[in-house]
């Protein structure tokens, strides 16, 4: 039984170790006269269980102020939707925000939509995106596609107005009847051009317009600027158009995905427009691992010099806490920010407090002159009370910060959230380290 | 064992003054805040050490830009503005590129509208006083008594008071701003100041209810002589991640990392020189 349980411990300390593995970091290995290079990084799940695939790596998560990227706040103008249809139009916009991120070619977008009383907003979170004007005109486009015919035939002869100007009436065909719009080449000329399919309503009313507009002009128009206004050849029934103008490629996909993604159903505003550029991000990791582990190396030596082999102890307690929370970070993932650093360090601090609680009530008993087995025993029954009732304060906190349920009055911000998660997180493996590990530590190696 | 609460006049005294003069800045001098809460562009770029800044507020003029401040700090050239487009911060981008040359890199570009900041302060509130009335309700029925709970408490706004206070300082003098890691540090320092306190108050607790001591002063000074080393220590480790952070952490989250140092020194200083003395008051004021 004792052996099982040794092995399960093993498996489990490997398991860990391997989580927290650094990612990529390469050592050359010199076996006689060949040299090995040995790439470590940490496991990367990919199973077939059934016919469900399940992948899963263990890379640690930057959030957008350690990684670079932009982070956008979007402005929902509510007013002219009537109160039942609000939740229909706010899912709406954000599933045509999330389309059009994800034609923009973003690794790992994060939209969510934000209530504050009546105020309804729109959050994304780009990853990695350094040139945000594109992206902020991308979303934020009304992009809506229409065709026009001329009024009239006499309206053409008795002006003397560029005939683009005459169509104004409308076709009733908009976008809403494009089933596809796409990028093709011109075959003769290479121009890319935008082809669109239409749906069978679409195609039905397609091949109308073009049947009583033979040899006339028809307008096709976003966002009621005049795109191309091609002269219609013949009736086209088969649902399928081309348009074409002056596109550069660019042009011609954004144009394509424009017409894809459709109309927005309410109009939205930027508020909040936030860009940090990768090397920012860098530089904060980089001082900030060489700090933490500084300032991890002074509470180590402090622990030892005061505690001596308690202190040894304590140490290997808190190395064996920081790889557990790091392995759950990873295994989460935990998204980390700037101020989720700040929380597990503060978390490094309580995992502290629970060993020193412990130790300064075993020398008590120790000096009340009991037997060190029983101050072992005594110390740490009287420590848990203390410490269970610290922590459950914190962890009450850290639950209301992180607010899990969404609730509008409170904090949904990541910042605030990211901080209250890894707070959570430390505290919940600090409470198992200091009351766990630590006394089969002591048990092994002080007695 | 040491009589601490002999002295319980002087420490009403210092956490007076050091919350007086904290008020004082405040009401004086106030803030300065980010645009996290009043709105505004912050650019910043890195570029070579010693550029001329005459340069930049041209270009900066000739954009039309509402400019507040341009610093350049070793490598670091920060520019805060009222609100811009993204359209106008990359026009000033290009421009700046073509006038300091390539070595030119945009480190972060922030667009802020004034309304969030007021709102993430008002919901921050609201949670901090859910929070306050969980610690109440959890702390009554742990302790069995309401007032540990509400010592407790006053230990924690009394921490509040003091980083509030001391940071108006560092932002009057030192250009530090109020943003929502500010608001993060005075969240940690709350539920540090509980954690801190609660330790002390365990000790009481052990006293109290072994009941071998009818006097309050006598065993508090007894819970306090004993947790004293504990309690310091505990915060020395945790002080030294802090100043390991603040000497060589990065420095966007410099004064972040302050606000942080204050408020574990000061929930350190409270638990046995704030909690302790008013619990023993409540008690004392039960009984007679």
């Amino acid at each position: 039984m004792k052996f099982i349980k040794l092995i399960f411990i093993i498996l489990i300390a490997g398991l860990i170790l391997w989580i927290d593995l650094p990612e990529n970091q390469s050592f050359p290995i010199p076996l006689g006269k060949e040299k090995y290079t040995l790439t470590l990084n940490p496991p990367k799940l990919d199973v077939n269980i059934g016919s469900t695939r399940i992948i899963k790596d263990f890379t640690t998560r930057y959030g957008l102020d350690l990684r670079g990227g932009s982070h956008l706040v979007f402005e929902v103008d509510t007013r002219k939707v009537k109160s039942e249809d609000l939740q229909d139009a706010l899912n709406s916009v954000r599933d045509i925000v999330e389309r059009r991120v994800n034609l923009f070619g973003v690794s790992e977008p994060v939209i969510q939509t934000l209530q504050s009383g009546t105020v309804h907003r729109i959050s994304v979170d780009l990853p990695g995106i350094s040139d945000v004007s594109e992206a902020v005109k991308l979303i934020g486009q009304t992009a809506q596609l229409t065709f026009k015919e001329q009024a009239s035939a006499e309206a053409k002869v008795a002006t003397d107005t560029p005939y683009i100007m005459t169509l104004t009436k409308e076709t009733g065909l908009t976008g809403k009847d494009v089933k596809k719009a796409s990028v093709v080449f011109d075959q003769q000329t290479g121009q890319p051009q935008v082809s669109l399919t239409f749906s069978d309503q679409g195609s039905k009313l397609f091949g109308e317009i073009t049947q009583r507009n033979v040899g006339k002009p028809l307008g096709i128009f976003i966002d009621n600027i005049p795109i191309s206004a091609p002269t219609v050849q013949q009736a086209i029934l088969e649902g399928n158009a081309v348009i074409t103008g002056n596109f550069s490629i660019e042009e011609a996909k954004q144009l394509a995905i424009a017409i894809n993604s459709g109309a927005l159903p309410v109009p939205i505003k930027l508020i909040e427009e936030r860009n940090i550029g990768p090397s920012l991000g860098e530089m904060e990791i980089k001082k900030s691992v060489v700090a933490g582990v500084v300032g991890l190396g002074m509470v180590l030596l402090f622990m030892i010099l005061y505690y001596g082999r308690l202190g040894v102890i304590a140490s290997m307690a808190l190395v064996i806490y920081g790889l557990i929370s790091f392995a759950i970070f990873r295994t989460i993932p935990v998204v980390l920010t700037l101020s989720g650093i700040a929380g597990f360090i503060l978390s490094i601090g309580m995992a502290v407090d629970s060993n020193i609680l412990i130790f300064e009530r075993i020398k008590e008993e120790l000096r009340k002159g009991n037997d060190l087995d029983i101050a072992i025993k005594l110390g740490f029954g009287r420590a848990i009370d203390a410490i269970k009732d610290a922590n459950i304060t914190t962890l009450l906190v850290a639950f209301i910060l992180f607010n899990p349920l969404n609730w509008e009055f409170l904090p949904q911000f990541g910042l605030v959230r990211g901080f209250a998660l890894t707070l959570a997180i430390g505290v919940a493996t600090s409470l198992f380290t200091g009351i766990v590990i630590t006394k089969r530590l002591i048990e092994i190696f002080y007695k | 064992m040491v009589n601490f609460l002999k002295y319980r006049r002087l420490y009403f005294l210092i956490s007076l003054m050091v919350i007086g003069i904290g008020i004082f800045s405040i009401t004086r001098w106030g803030y300065r805040y980010s645009i996290d809460f009043v709105g505004g562009t912050n650019l910043e770029y890195q570029v070579k050490k010693g550029e001329d800044i005459a340069e930049v507020k041209k270009i900066l003029e000739k954009n039309k830009v509402e400019t507040i401040s341009i610093n350049q700090n070793g490598m670091t050239l920060s520019i805060r503005a009222k609100a811009l487009t993204p359209e106008q911060s990359a026009a000033i981008e290009k421009e700046l590129r073509g006038t300091l040359g390539p070595y030119l890199a945009v480190l972060r570009s922030e667009t802020v509208g004034p309304t969030l900041g007021e709102e993430t302060v008002k919901k921050t509130i609201v949670a901090s006083a859910i929070a306050i009335v969980g610690i109440l309700i959890y702390m009554s029925f742990a302790f069995k008594s309401l007032n540990f709970a509400l010592a407790a408490i006053v230990a924690m706004v009394h921490d509040f008071l003091i980083v509030v206070g001391i940071y108006s300082l560092l932002s009057h003098f030192f250009r530090a701003e109020v943003d929502t890691l500010f608001v993060t540090a005075l969240l940690t320092t709350m539920s540090f100041s509980v954690h801190d306190t609660i330790v002390i108050f365990d000790k009481i607790r052990e006293y109290k209810s072994a009941g071998m001591d009818d006097d309050v002063n006598h065993y508090a000074n007894k819970a306090l002589t004993e947790t004293l080393v504990r309690s310091l220590n505990n915060s020395m480790t945790i002080i030294f991640m802090l100043l390991a952070l603040i000497l060589l952490g990065g420095s966007t989250i410099k004064f972040f990392i302050l606000a942080l140092l204050i408020g574990t020194i000061t929930g350190t200083y409270s638990s046995p020189f704030v909690a302790t003395p008013i619990l023993v008051w409540l008690e004392k004021r039960k009984k007679s």
